[in-house]
């Protein structure tokens, strides 16, 4: 035995070995999901950035060239970017209102006992699993249509005239739709977030007489902070790219009505073929999500020091 | 078995002071241990033992010194490759394997063969007194029962040394008893040389045939327990290691190298202690150990501790007493049927021998020549 | 608990359900009418089922089986394909953390934030000269790097759950990286790394924007399948319901399987 360790000691090579010694290959496990992610995100995002200062026209291949600020030019004198521009934060704001208020009284429900919760639940978070664009045409046609849809008969039977949702109020439709898709993951998460909630915690607030609302105020919803947080961030990752519902019901319309930037910039890529304006619009959508990350991922920053130091 | 070599071990965290970690983990830390010894590692959490265990792991790297296990440097080799077994403080038993799975993992992993596996596993259990519970799952197992199979898949596998991570820890005081005379009977059997870290300096005085003292990543003493108790290096290690603890008083040599005075107190140093005589005239600080203290009656004695008593916990067989002296909290341990109450002027004599002093500035023990004293390695 | 009370919660709470299940309700019924039926102003509750709509569902277009074989084989391998990344790099980070790892999953996360729209044309040029265009491969590598960072998000979060000391009690016992992410922890994240893979699956499953986008007919999803029932205005209601209900079942049930793990992933470890 020791003759065979005297053998292998002292070996001349130490310190370049020293980090692949004393661990795993950190940096070769991360790679293949970095590497990924810079060859799909990133280098079409520095693509784009360079097709937006371009004359580039499918329709036109040969007014090639370098655009300066034109394309964000024309765009910022574009009313219908605009209009997007305030279509998506109008979208975003009420169904991330919509989808947490509804989520937590919901989620408040489902947290008491009652027969048959458990099924009740299940039935009730079902709608985050359709897919958009069904849910699209199923509500564009069997519950929105004003003539043979749910809504109009349920309107009817209460003496009141029928309503052309989709006609009349697009965006409104479009929230409903969205809301009714992303209440769920709220109700689903704010859920698990009520029940985590240690009951000695509860216990103790009551003894201190607390009243419900009390109770609700400064314990359940301090509790819930982190989580809500999470939920918003996802929710507006997802709402700020919202496309298969419009897609499936208003195409954007009536006019502009329901246009968000993801749409805008659809049709004008697919439609006008210009690569360039669109290129521009797209810098212009993900400033918008970076304006909405640089505040949400602070906090996931601030969640992993706190777990850091557990 | 093996020796196990550390010289000269440092562990520096780059970018001190952020995130808490300390900038010198462990610095210069040197010490041989002979085949089949029993080491303790002791000191405050946060004082480097831990990380100088992970480090003779494996687990984390050495960033100076070297460490030898048989002669051989290991410091680059991986954990898996030195050929040691570790119990955790958390047992990290693999919670989706049965017990018997969790003591084969490393044997599986060296593709020892079916036949033999089997042997080992059950010859463990048998020693271990597990046999019962080799197709459970950990979460199926007692706190006690976790920390035997803890302790089977260590020596399941024979290996060169064992390091034990504060073992004992999680369990109940009863059973940290029991355990703690069992893993001294499984080392006297097994004679593997074997790291014990712990925080208790009761553990470490009734387990370490040696025991390293260690305080801010420094080693601060290496000796057998008695030598600890009664030739403590410094005034950290005279603290840290008997209970109750020490008691100190700063107190002024006098001119005849003998006699210590406070403002009431007065102490009696050895006369046999020549070299104190280069000490005359210095403030010291003193210690006498709560269990050398004895009531006394009168001013008859040359050492005198005199204060009023402000705790008193009749134990049975002793009594412990509080006072405050000089500004000094004193502890004794006087005999159970001592009859003290709160308020009573207390009078406190000790014999000299049992003095420690130490210097005010180093706060190094002033070195003796005594009877007791053994060399340190 | 008075009785009273708990039946005035669970009359509420089963209204509450059956709103939010109606509209899928509602497409289940639908999918069993004749045309007739389906296309009344007065709803049907009561009728006589028929699998008619189901079949003429079926023969919709190339055929449901083209579409519906697409969405299989484009979300499981591109699930599988997360999965492979995802794993190491949140094995990586979760137990060998370094300074720069905050960072990295942070910026893995923030990837997502770029919306599919800023990396549109880029990538519908790119794919137009490598010939990827309305293949099932192109939709493949869209849909991983659409679901990689949460996928990464997810397992991290599961990984940071199993503690640090059984990494390295696997290490002590002489395993290697991969004996020790195979044998050890794959194991004990095995319903964490389940309902990530369920969750990207239904992400994929219902992606409309890419499959919208870079697909003609060759690797044509059940979302262009759907979506082509868009124009046809009231005459087929019942086909339309049928083939949606072709469509969402599989994963609705996967999703009522995943709800729990899902959820616990999702959060971060904010919820425990």
């Amino acid at each position: 035995m020791n003759t065979e360790a005297t053998a292998l000691s002292d070996s001349p090579d130490r310190g370049r070995k020293l980090h692949r010694r004393h661990g795993p290959p950190v940096k070769r496990l991360m790679a293949p999901a970095v590497i990924f992610l810079l060859v799909w995100m990133i280098v079409p995002l520095a693509m784009t950035i360079y097709y937006a200062f371009q004359n580039y026209n499918l329709m036109m291949p040969t007014m090639r060239g370098f655009a300066g600020w034109e394309n964000f030019s024309i765009l910022l004198n574009d009313p219908t970017f605009w209009s997007a521009l305030v279509n998506t934060l109008v979208l975003v704001g009420a169904c991330l209102i919509v989808t947490v208020g509804l989520g937590l009284v919901l989620a408040l429900l489902f947290n008491r006992t009652f027969i048959g919760r458990g099924i009740a639940r299940t039935l009730a978070i079902s709608p985050f699993f359709v897919m958009p664009v069904v849910t699209g045409l199923i509500f564009k046609n069997m519950l929105f249509h004003p003539v043979y849809g749910i809504f109009s008969w349920a309107m009817r039977t209460l003496g009141l005239e029928p309503i052309d949702w989709l006609a009349h109020y697009p965006m409104l439709s479009i929230i409903m739709m969205i809301s009714w898709e992303w209440t769920p993951f709220a109700l689903l998460i704010l859920l698990t977030g009520l029940q985590s909630l240690p009951e000695d915690q509860i216990e103790a607030v009551r003894l201190d007489g607390a009243n419900r609302w009390q109770e609700f105020r400064h314990i359940v919803i301090p509790h819930l902070g982190q989580v809500l947080y999470v939920v918003v961030m996802l929710e507006s990752i997802f709402f700020l790219t919202s496309f298969a519902e419009i897609y499936a019901t208003t195409s954007g319309g009536p006019g502009t009505a329901t246009t968000n930037l993801p749409y805008y910039i659809y049709l004008s890529a697919f439609f006008q073929y210009d690569i360039g304006l669109s290129s521009a619009a797209a810098i212009g959508a993900v400033v918008l999500a970076n304006i909405f990350a640089f505040f949400l991922i602070r906090f996931v920053a601030g969640n992993l020091n706190a777990g850091g130091q557990r | 078995m093996a020796v196990v070599e550390l010289n000269n071990v440092a562990k520096r965290y780059p970018g001190s002071g952020s995130k808490g970690a300390a900038a010198n983990a462990v610095d210069d830390f040197n010490l041989i241990t002979r085949d089949g010894e029993f080491i303790v590692l002791v000191g405050p959490s946060g004082c480097g033992k831990s990380t100088t265990m992970r480090m003779i792991a494996g687990l984390e790297a050495n960033t100076g010194g070297e460490i030898r296990i048989n002669g051989r440097d290991v410091s680059q080799v991986a954990a898996r490759d030195r050929d040691i077994a570790m119990v955790f403080q958390s047992y990290a038993l693999y919670p989706h394997m049965t017990v018997f799975d969790n003591m084969a993992f490393a044997l599986k992993l060296k593709k020892y063969p079916g036949e033999d596996i089997q042997k080992r596993v059950k010859e463990a259990a048998e020693v271990l007194g597990i046999t019962a519970l080799l197709d459970r799952k950990p979460r199926a197992l007692s706190g006690g029962q976790r920390q035997r199979v803890a302790l089977g898949r260590a020596i399941v596998r024979s290996p060169q040394v064992f390091l034990m991570d504060e073992p004992l820890s999680n369990l109940d005081a009863m059973l940290r008893v029991d355990m703690r005379a069992e893993i001294i009977k499984l080392h006297r059997k097994l004679k593997v040389t074997t790291f014990y870290v712990t925080h208790d300096q009761t553990e470490a005085m009734t387990m370490g045939e040696r025991i390293v003292v260690m305080k801010d990543g420094r080693i601060q003493q290496i000796d057998t327990p008695n030598t600890l108790y009664h030739c403590p290096a410094n005034l950290f290690v005279a603290g840290f290691i008997g209970t109750p603890s020490m008691n100190f008083l700063k107190m002024t040599l006098g001119q005849h190298g003998m006699m210590l005075t406070g403002p009431t107190a007065r102490l009696l140093a050895s006369p046999e202690r020549q070299d104190l005589s280069n000490h005359r005239g210095q403030t010291l600080w003193a210690g006498i150990r709560p269990e050398h203290l004895r009531p006394t009656d009168a001013d008859d004695c040359a050492a005198l501790l005199t204060g009023e008593v402000d705790v008193v916990e009749p134990l049975g067989a002793v009594t412990m007493v509080q006072m405050t002296v000089d500004g000094h909290r004193i502890t004794a341990q006087l005999d159970g049927d001592t009859r003290v109450s709160i308020g009573d002027t207390l009078t406190l004599t000790c014999d000299s021998d049992q003095l420690h002093l130490f210097d005010t500035e180093t706060e190094l023990a002033l070195p003796r020549t005594h009877a007791m004293s053994t060399t340190t390695v | 608990m008075e009785p009273k009370r708990s039946i005035g919660l669970a009359v509420v709470g089963w209204l509450v359900a059956l709103i939010m299940f109606f509209p899928i309700l509602w497409m289940i019924l639908t999918a069993f009418k004749t045309e007739q039926t389906a296309f009344s102003m007065t709803p049907q509750f009561i009728f006589s089922p028929t699998l008619d709509s189901f079949r003429t569902a079926l023969d919709q277009g190339a055929g449901y089986w083209h579409y519906a074989l697409n969405s299989a084989i484009t979300s499981v391998i591109s699930t599988l394909i997360g999965l492979a990344l995802a794993i190491p790099a949140a094995y990586a980070m979760a137990f060998f953390p370094s300074k720069r790892t905050d960072f990295t999953l942070v910026w893995m996360v923030s990837t997502k934030f770029i919306p599919a729209v800023g990396v549109l044309i880029p990538i519908f040029l790119v794919y137009k000269s490598l010939g990827l265009l309305d293949t099932d491969a192109g939709l493949i590598m869209l849909f991983a790097a659409m679901n990689l960072p949460i996928m990464v998000w997810m397992v991290y979060s599961y990984f940071k759950d199993i503690p640090r000391d059984i990494v390295e009690a696997a290490d002590i016992d002489g395993a290697g990286t991969l004996q020790t992410m195979v044998q050890v922890i794959l194991p004990l994240a095995l319903p964490g790394l389940a309902s990530t893979g369920l969750l990207a699956l239904i992400f994929a499953w219902n992606e409309a924007f890419w499959s919208l986008t870079m697909v003609d007919h060759n690797a044509a999803t059940l979302a262009p399948f759907i979506a082509s029932f868009k124009s046809a205005e009231g005459l087929f209601w019942a086909k339309m319901s049928a083939a949606s209900v072709l469509t969402v079942t599989p994963i609705i049930v996967l999703g009522w399987f995943a709800q729990r793990q899902m959820v616990r992933g999702l959060t971060f470890g904010a919820v425990k």
